[in-house]
C-alpha cells in the first residue's frame, strides 16, 4: 500500500535510532526464546510501543478528518479502571472486556457528537473528557490502585501467541483490520475527502457528520483497547497514571508517520511505524542509562524539526520569515480572486 | 485624463497571480468631491484593483499617484497614512470590541500610561455625532445592526484617512432606509471634498449616488463615463461584454423547441426562502437547458443552493415525474439524481489533495455508500473515460487535482457529476476563470449533454454564452425570478434589456 | 443583558451558590481562615491562569504552563541550594528564562504559522525534559529568605491569614485586569482573538502582540513556579503535572470563550475560586475523594462550553437574519 520511497525518511530515522541503541547497548539485537516467548530489547520496543500503536491507529483517522482527540489517555484510564474493578468484582472475562470496550465506544461517541453535531472545535470537545475522564476513572476505582490476579486478563498484557507478546499481536491484528476497514471499503477515501475539504465533500453528497462520528468513536474504541492492555500489563488500574501523556505520543506518532495535522491523506501503517520510532527512542534513552524523562526533550526536538521541515516545504526557503504569509489561508474564500491560486503552491 | 486634479490615480496597472493576468493596463482615478462607481462582474478585477490601491497587493506594473506624485503603497497602514481608507463588505471591524475601541484601537487616548477610557468614549461619541449616530459607544460593536457597524467603519476610515474612501459593497446587507442614511452621509462627505469609490452590484444605487462610473471586465478597463450620460442598458452591456450593435448576431442560432417530454419533468413550485430568493416556479423537462441570467447578487447562486438542497426552502414543493419529493440536503439531492457544479470551485468543488481519479469517483462513491467501495481499477477506468471524454489535461490520473489548471479542475468537478449519471445538472458559472479553449469545450459539452437528454440549469454572467445553448432563459433581478425568455425572444439584446429594466417596469420588461 | 457577560454572571452565580451550599452544610467554611487558605493554596494556579486567560482570549492555547512551573521550581531550588544564589537572584533568572521561553514559542507560532497547540506541546515536553536534565530528585530549599516569606502574612479580620503568595496572586489578577482593559496591548489581545485578519487590517501589530502574549504567559508561568517553590519549599521535576488543564478549565469556567475574543481576567479568578471551593468542600467532608474535583470541573467545563455554543448559535442566527448566507 505505501511505497518504500514514501516511507524512506521514517525508515531511515528508525534505522539510525536502532543503530544508536546498538552502540549504547551492544546486546540490543539479541533475541532469545524463553518459555515459548520471544525476549530481547527489540521485542521490547514493539511490546512497549503497542499501546501507542493502537492509539495511533484511531488517532490517524481523527487527524485525517482534520481533528484531534485529546481524550485518549483519559479514556485508557477509564477503560482500564473498568476492567480492573469488574475483574476484582468477579465478572467473567468476556463481560469485563465488553464493558471496557463499551466505555471507550461511549466516550468516543460523546466526542463525535460534540464535534460533528455541535460543531465544537475538536481540541475543545475532547478536552472535556481529557479533564473529567481521569476523575471518572478514579470514581470507578474509588481512588485506589485496583490490583488483580486474573490470568485471563493478565494474558492480554504479558501473554504471548506463537511466541509473540500479546500486545504486539493485538496491535498488529487491529492495524490489519483497520487498514482493511478503511481501504477495502470507501471509508478511507471519504474520511480524507472530509479532512481536506469538508464543504466540497458535503457538496459531493458525503455524510460528513456520520463520518466524523465514526472516527471519534473508533478512536475511543482503540483507546479502550490500549487501556485494557496497559492495565493487564501492570495487573492493576492506576487511574492517575494509566495512559498519562499518551495522547501526545499518539499525536506525535501520527505526525511522524507523515499525516498532516491539517487533515487529508493518511496512512495507518506509517503512524504505527511512528509509534515504534517513538518507543525506540524511549528504549534507547533507558538503555543509555538516562532517566526516562529525557526523551521528553528528544520528543520536543522531533516536533520542532517536523514543524520546521513542513514549514520549509510549504513556504519554500526564504519565504520563511515572512509574516505576510499569515493572511494567505483565508484568501481563497473569495471565489473569483485569482490570488487563491497561491494556496496550491507545489511542495 | 487630468491626473493633476485627481486625489489618487492608478495608471496602466498590471497584476498577475501565478501567470494569470488579473489586471491588464487598468487606469482609474478619483477626483475630490466625486463618488465614483467601480463596476464589473465577479473576476473582473475590482477587488484586486482596490487591494493594489490600499497596499494589500503590489502591482507588477503601472503607477499609483497621489495628487500627482507617484507613490508606493506599502501596506494598509501606509495607505491610511496617505489618506486612503477602505470599508469592506463584510465589515472588517471587531464585533467583540466596544464601538469606541474599534474607532480608536492603536491610538487610544492615554493618561498615566493607561488607556483613558472615558476620554476615548467621549471622543467616539463626538465622532459619531457627526454622522447623527447616537449609540452607547462602550457596548460591543457586534450588538448593533450591520448598518450601524457599517457607519462606524466609515467613521473610522474617514477619521483615519480623510481624503479617499473606498466602499466595497457597503449596501449588500442594508435595508432601504439604512441605504438612504448611508447615501446621505456619503453625499455629505463628497460635498466636503472627499473622493469616494463605490463598489456595488445594485445599478439603481449607482445612478442614485454616483457621479462617474468605471467598468472593468476580465481584468481590462472597459471605460470610465459620466453617470448622467450613460444609459442603463449600455452600462449592462459594458459589464457583460457585448456591444449592442452586434446584438442580432446570436439570434440566428436555431432555437431548440423544448421537447414536451411526456410528464418526465422536475417541477419546483412556489419554491423560495426568505432573504435568499423570492418564491418561484421552475419546471424542467429532459433535454432542456434553462439559462439563468442576472447580475451578481440577483439571486443566481441562491437559486442553485435551493435547488440542490444546500439551503432548505421555507416555502414550496417539488415533484419529480409527478411524484412529490424533498431535497433538504445535498445527499438527498444526489440520491434523486441532482448534481451541482458550484461557482466557487476551490472551496466547494475540488478536494485539492486528492487525485483526479478520486475526485471524479467521489460523488458516485458517496451515492453508493461507504460499504460498496469502487475498486481502484473501476475508479481508474471511470477517470480515464472522463479524462478522454472531457479532454482533461493532466499528466496522469493520480495527480492531486490542486495542481491542475482552473479549466481542468472545472472539468474534473463536471466529470464527478457526470459519473453519477444525473438527470438534473446545475452549473453555476461553469466557464468562470478558465481559458478560452476550455471555455469553448465546456459550451460544446453542455450542448452535447442536452442532446443526451439531461436537464440542465446553467447560471452564467456570459450573456452570449447562455444565448448559445439555452432553450429558455430565466431573468433574475433583486433576488426574484422576474420572467422568462423563450424561443425567438432569446437574444443577448433582450436579455440585457430585461436585466437592466427598471424595477417599476418589472414583468413587462422581462417578457418583452 | 449582553451575551458576552452571560457566562461570567453564570460563573459568579455558580460560585456564590456553591459557596452558599457549602456554608449551609459546614458553617465553618464561612470564615476568613478558609478564604486565606483558599488564596494560598491556589496562588500558583491563579497566577498561571491569568497568563492563560490572555492566551485564550487571543485565540491560542498554552500547554507548557505546568512544565514551566516545574522547571522554574527546579531551577530555583538548584540555584539556591547547590550554587548558593540568593533566592531573589534565582527568581530573576528563572523569570527571565521563562519569559524568553514563552516569547520563543510565540515567535514560532507566528512566523512559522503553526498551531499554538502543537508548538506549546513541544514546549511542554522541552520544559519538563529540561527539569529532568537538571535533576530527577526533589530538592528541598532551606534558605532563610523562604522561611521569612512563608511566615509573613496579614491577619485578616476573623483570624484568616493573607500570605505573601496569596496576596501576590490578587496583585497579579489586579494587574491582569488593568492590562486587559486599560492598555493598548489588552485591546490588541482581544482584537487578535476576535478576528486576526481584521485586526491586521486595522493596524494591530500582530507579530509583536503574539510574541508578547506568549512571553506574558511564560512570565506568569515562571512566577507561578516561584510561588509554587515558596509554597512547597522544594523543587521537583514531576510537580505541577496537568496544571495546564486546571488553568484552562479555570479560564473557560470563568467565562472566556475557548475560541478567543471574549473573556474576563476577573472571571478566571472566579473560575479558580470554584475549583478551590470544590477542593475545600472535599476536605471538609472528609469522606469524598479528591477525584471528585476533576469530575465536577469536567461537568462545569462541558456546561460552559455548551452554554457558549448555544449563545454563539443564537447570536449568529440573529445576525443571519440580517445577512443572507
Amino acid at each position: 500500500m505505501i511505497s518504500l520511497r514514501r516511507a524512506a525518511p521514517q525508515l531511515i530515522a528508525l534505522a539510525v535510532i536502532l543503530f544508536l541503541n546498538w552502540l549504547a547497548f551492544p546486546g540490543f539485537f539479541n533475541i532469545r526464546i524463553q518459555d515459548g516467548r520471544l525476549f530481547g530489547s527489540v521485542v521490547d520496543v514493539f511490546n512497549r510501543g503497542a499501546p501507542v500503536m493502537i492509539l495511533a491507529i484511531g488517532m490517524t483517522m481523527v487527524i485525517a478528518s482534520r481533528g484531534v482527540d485529546l481524550s485518549v489517555g483519559a479514556v485508557m484510564a477509564m477503560a482500564g479502571a473498568t476492567a480492573a474493578t469488574m475483574t476484582v468484582a468477579g465478572y467473567p472475562l468476556v463481560a469485563v472486556l465488553a464493558a471496557a470496550l463499551v466505555v471507550g465506544l461511549l466516550c468516543g461517541l460523546l466526542n463525535g457528537i460534540l464535534v460533528a453535531f455541535l460543531d465544537l472545535q475538536p481540541i475543545v470537545a475532547t478536552l472535556i473528557l481529557m479533564v473529567a475522564g481521569r476523575g471518572i476513572a478514579q470514581l470507578v476505582t474509588e481512588g485506589f490502585i485496583v490490583t488483580f490476579n486474573e490470568p485471563g486478563l493478565i494474558f492480554f498484557g504479558t501473554g504471548s501467541f506463537l511466541g509473540i507478546p500479546m500486545p504486539v499481536v493485538i496491535a498488529a491484528v487491529l492495524g490489519v483490520l483497520a487498514i482493511l476497514l478503511v481501504r477495502r471499503t470507501a471509508l478511507g477515501l471519504l474520511i480524507e475527502a472530509v479532512g481536506v475539504n469538508r464543504s466540497a465533500s458535503t457538496y459531493a453528497g458525503l455524510n460528513s457528520r456520520v463520518l466524523l462520528l465514526f472516527v471519534y468513536t473508533f478512536s475511543g474504541f482503540c483507546a479502550a483497547l490500549a487501556g485494557i492492555i496497559a492495565t493487564a500489563d501492570i495487573r492493576g488500574a492506576d487511574a492517575n497514571n494509566a495512559g498519562l501523556w499518551l495522547e501526545l505520543d499518539a499525536i506525535l506518532a501520527v505526525v511522524i508517520g507523515g499525516t498532516s495535522l491539517l487533515g487529508g491523506r493518511f496512512s495507518i501503517l506509517m503512524s504505527m511505524l511512528g509509534a515504534i520510532i517513538i518507543q525506540a527512542m524511549n528504549t534507547g534513552i533507558l538503555l543509555s542509562g538516562f532517566p526516562p524523562e529525557y526523551n521528553l526533550i528528544v520528543k520536543a526536538a522531533v516536533i520542532i524539526m517536523i514543524l520546521l521541515a513542513q514549514s520549509l516545504s510549504l513556504a519554500g526557503a526564504g519565504a520563511f520569515f515572512r509574516p505576510g504569509a499569515k493572511a494567505k489561508p483565508q484568501e481563497p474564500l473569495r471565489s473569483s480572486d485569482p490570488s487563491a491560486n497561491k494556496a496550491q503552491n507545489p511542495a | 485624463m487630468s491626473t493633476g486634479e485627481a486625489l489618487v490615480s492608478a495608471e496602466k496597472i498590471i497584476k498577475s497571480f501565478l501567470g494569470l493576468r488579473v489586471l491588464d493596463g487598468v487606469d482609474f482615478s478619483v477626483r475630490p468631491g466625486e463618488i465614483h462607481a467601480l463596476l464589473g462582474e465577479n473576476g473582473a478585477g475590482k477587488s484586486t484593483l482596490i487591494k493594489i490601491l490600499t497596499g494589500v497587493h503590489q502591482p507588477d506594473g503601472g503607477t499609483i499617484r497621489l495628487r500627482g506624485t507617484p507613490v508606493t503603497v506599502r501596506d494598509t497602514g501606509h495607505a491610511q497614512e496617505l489618506g486612503v481608507g477602505t470599508v469592506y463588505q463584510e465589515v472588517n471591524l471587531l464585533p467583540n470590541l466596544s464601538v469606541a475601541e474599534n474607532l480608536f484601537i492603536g491610538r487610544q487616548p492615554m493618561r498615566w500610561g493607561l488607556v483613558h477610557r472615558s476620554e476615548m468614549e467621549k471622543r467616539a461619541k463626538a465622532l459619531l455625532a457627526q454622522y447623527d449616530i447616537d449609540i452607547d459607544v462602550s457596548a460591543d460593536l457586534g450588538r448593533f445592526s450591520v448598518a450601524v457597524q457599517q457607519l462606524v467603519a466609515i467613521a473610522r476610515a474617514v477619521d483615519l484617512s480623510g481624503s479617499v474612501l473606498i466602499l466595497d459593497e457597503p449596501t449588500a446587507s442594508l435595508d432601504r432606509a439604512e441605504v438612504e442614511t448611508l447615501f446621505a452621509i456619503l453625499r455629505r462627505l463628497r460635498d466636503r471634498g472627499m473622493g469616494i469609490v463605490f463598489i456595488t452590484h445594485f445599478l439603481d444605487q449607482v445612478y442614485a449616488l454616483c457621479d462617474r462610473i468605471t467598468v472593468l471586465r476580465n481584468g481590462k478597463l472597459v471605460g470610465t463615463r459620466e453617470a448622467a450620460e450613460l444609459p442603463q442598458v449600455e452600462l449592462v452591456s459594458m459589464m457583460l461584454g457585448r456591444a449592442l450593435a452586434e446584438a442580432t448576431h446570436g439570434a440566428e442560432a436555431e432555437r431548440r423547441s423544448a421537447p414536451p417530454s411526456s410528464g418526465k419533468r422536475i417541477e419546483f413550485s412556489h419554491y423560495g426562502r426568505a432573504r435568499s430568493v423570492a418564491p418561484f416556479d421552475l419546471s424542467i423537462g429532459a433535454g432542456e437547458v434553462v439559462g439563468v441570467a442576472g447580475l451578481l447578487g440577483s439571486g443566481r447562486t441562491e437559486t442553485a443552493r435551493l435547488l440542490f438542497g444546500l439551503d432548505a426552502p421555507d416555502s414550496g414543493s417539488l415533484t419529480i415525474d409527478g411524484k412529490p419529493a424533498k431535497v433538504l440536503s445535498p445527499r438527498a439531492a444526489v440520491q434523486l439524481g441532482f448534481a451541482l457544479c458550484p461557482e466557487d470551485r476551490k472551496t466547494d468543488g475540488i478536494v485539492g489533495d486528492l487525485s483526479v481519479r478520486e475526485n471524479i469517483a467521489l460523488a458516485l462513491q458517496a451515492r453508493r455508500g461507504w460499504l460498496r467501495r469502487m475498486p481502484s481499477r473501476e475508479q481508474a477506468e471511470l477517470a480515464d473515460r472522463f479524462v478522454k471524454a472531457l479532454d482533461i489535461r493532466t499528466s496522469d490520473i493520480e495527480k492531486p487535482v490542486k495542481f491542475l489548471s482552473g479549466g481542468n479542475q472545472q472539468k474534473v468537478v463536471l466529470a464527478r457529476w457526470l459519473a453519477t449519471n444525473p438527470r438534473l445538472l446545475i452549473l453555476d458559472e461553469p466557464t468562470r476563470g478558465i481559458d478560452v479553449g476550455a471555455h469553448a469545450e465546456i459550451i460544446a459539452l453542455i450542448n452535447r449533454l442536452c442532446e443526451e437528454g439531461l436537464s440542465l440549469v446553467v447560471i452564467s454572467s456570459e450573456i452570449e454564452e447562455i444565448t448559445a445553448y439555452s432553450t429558455r432563459i430565466r431573468i433574475l433581478r433583486d433576488r426574484e425570478h422576474r420572467g422568462e425568455l423563450t424561443g425567438a425572444e432569446i437574444s443577448p439584446d433582450n436579455i440585457m434589456r430585461a436585466i437592466a429594466a427598471q424595477a417599476s417596469a418589472s414583468n413587462e420588461g422581462a417578457s418583452a | 443583558m449582553s451575551n458576552r457577560l452571560l457566562p461570567f454572571y453564570a460563573t459568579l452565580l455558580i460560585a456564590v451558590v456553591a459557596y452558599g451550599l457549602c456554608v449551609m452544610q459546614f458553617p465553618n467554611m464561612f470564615s476568613t481562615r478558609v478564604l486565606g487558605n483558599l488564596l494560598t493554596d491556589n496562588a500558583f494556579l491563579g497566577i498561571a491562569a491569568v497568563g492563560m486567560t490572555f492566551v485564550i482570549i487571543s485565540g491560542g492555547i498554552d500547554l507548557s504552563v505546568g512544565s514551566v512551573i516545574a522547571f522554574t521550581g527546579v531551577l530555583i531550588a538548584v540555584l539556591v541550594g547547590w550554587y548558593g544564589f540568593h533566592p531573589l537572584v534565582a527568581f530573576a533568572i528563572a523569570l527571565l528564562l521563562s519569559t524568553l521561553f514563552g516569547a520563543g514559542m510565540g515567535a514560532i507560532i507566528h512566523y512559522l504559522d503553526v498551531p499554538a497547540f502543537i508548538v506549546t506541546l513541544a514546549g511542554m515536553f522541552l520544559a519538563r525534559g529540561l527539569s529532568f536534565v537538571i535533576t530527577t530528585d526533589s530538592i528541598p530549599i532551606g534558605h532563610e529568605f523562604y522561611s521569612t516569606i512563608q511566615s509573613l502574612y496579614w491577619r485578616m479580620p476573623g483570624g484568616g491569614r493573607l500570605t505573601v503568595i496569596g496576596g501576590l496572586m490578587l496583585v497579579v489578577f489586579l494587574g491582569g485586569i488593568v492590562l486587559a482593559h486599560f492598555t493598548r496591548f489588552g485591546s490588541y489581545v482581544y482584537a487578535l482573538g476576535g478576528n486576526r485578519q481584521s485586526a491586521e487590517l486595522m493596524g494591530v501589530p500582530v507579530a509583536r502582540t503574539t510574541v508578547l502574549i506568549y512571553a506574558l504567559s511564560g512570565f506568569l508561568s515562571g512566577l507561578a513556579g516561584v510561588v509554587f517553590s515558596i509554597y512547597t519549599s522544594a523543587g521537583y521535576p514531576l510537580s505541577a503535572v496537568g496544571v495546564e488543564l486546571d488553568t484552562i478549565a479555570a479560564v473557560v469556567i470563568g467565562g472566556t470563550l475557548l475560541t478567543g475574543g471574549t473573556g474576563y481576567v476577573a472571571g478566571t479568578l472566579v473560575g479558580v475560586a470554584i475549583q478551590g471551593i470544590i477542593q475545600t468542600y472535599i476536605v471538609f467532608d472528609g469522606t469524598l475523594s479528591s477525584w471528585w474535583t476533576k469530575i465536577v470541573v469536567g461537568i462545569l467545563l462541558f456546561a460552559f462550553i455548551a452554554l457558549q455554543r448555544v449563545l454563539v448559535l443564537v447570536s449568529s442566527r440573529k445576525a443571519g437574519a440580517l445577512a443572507p448566507a
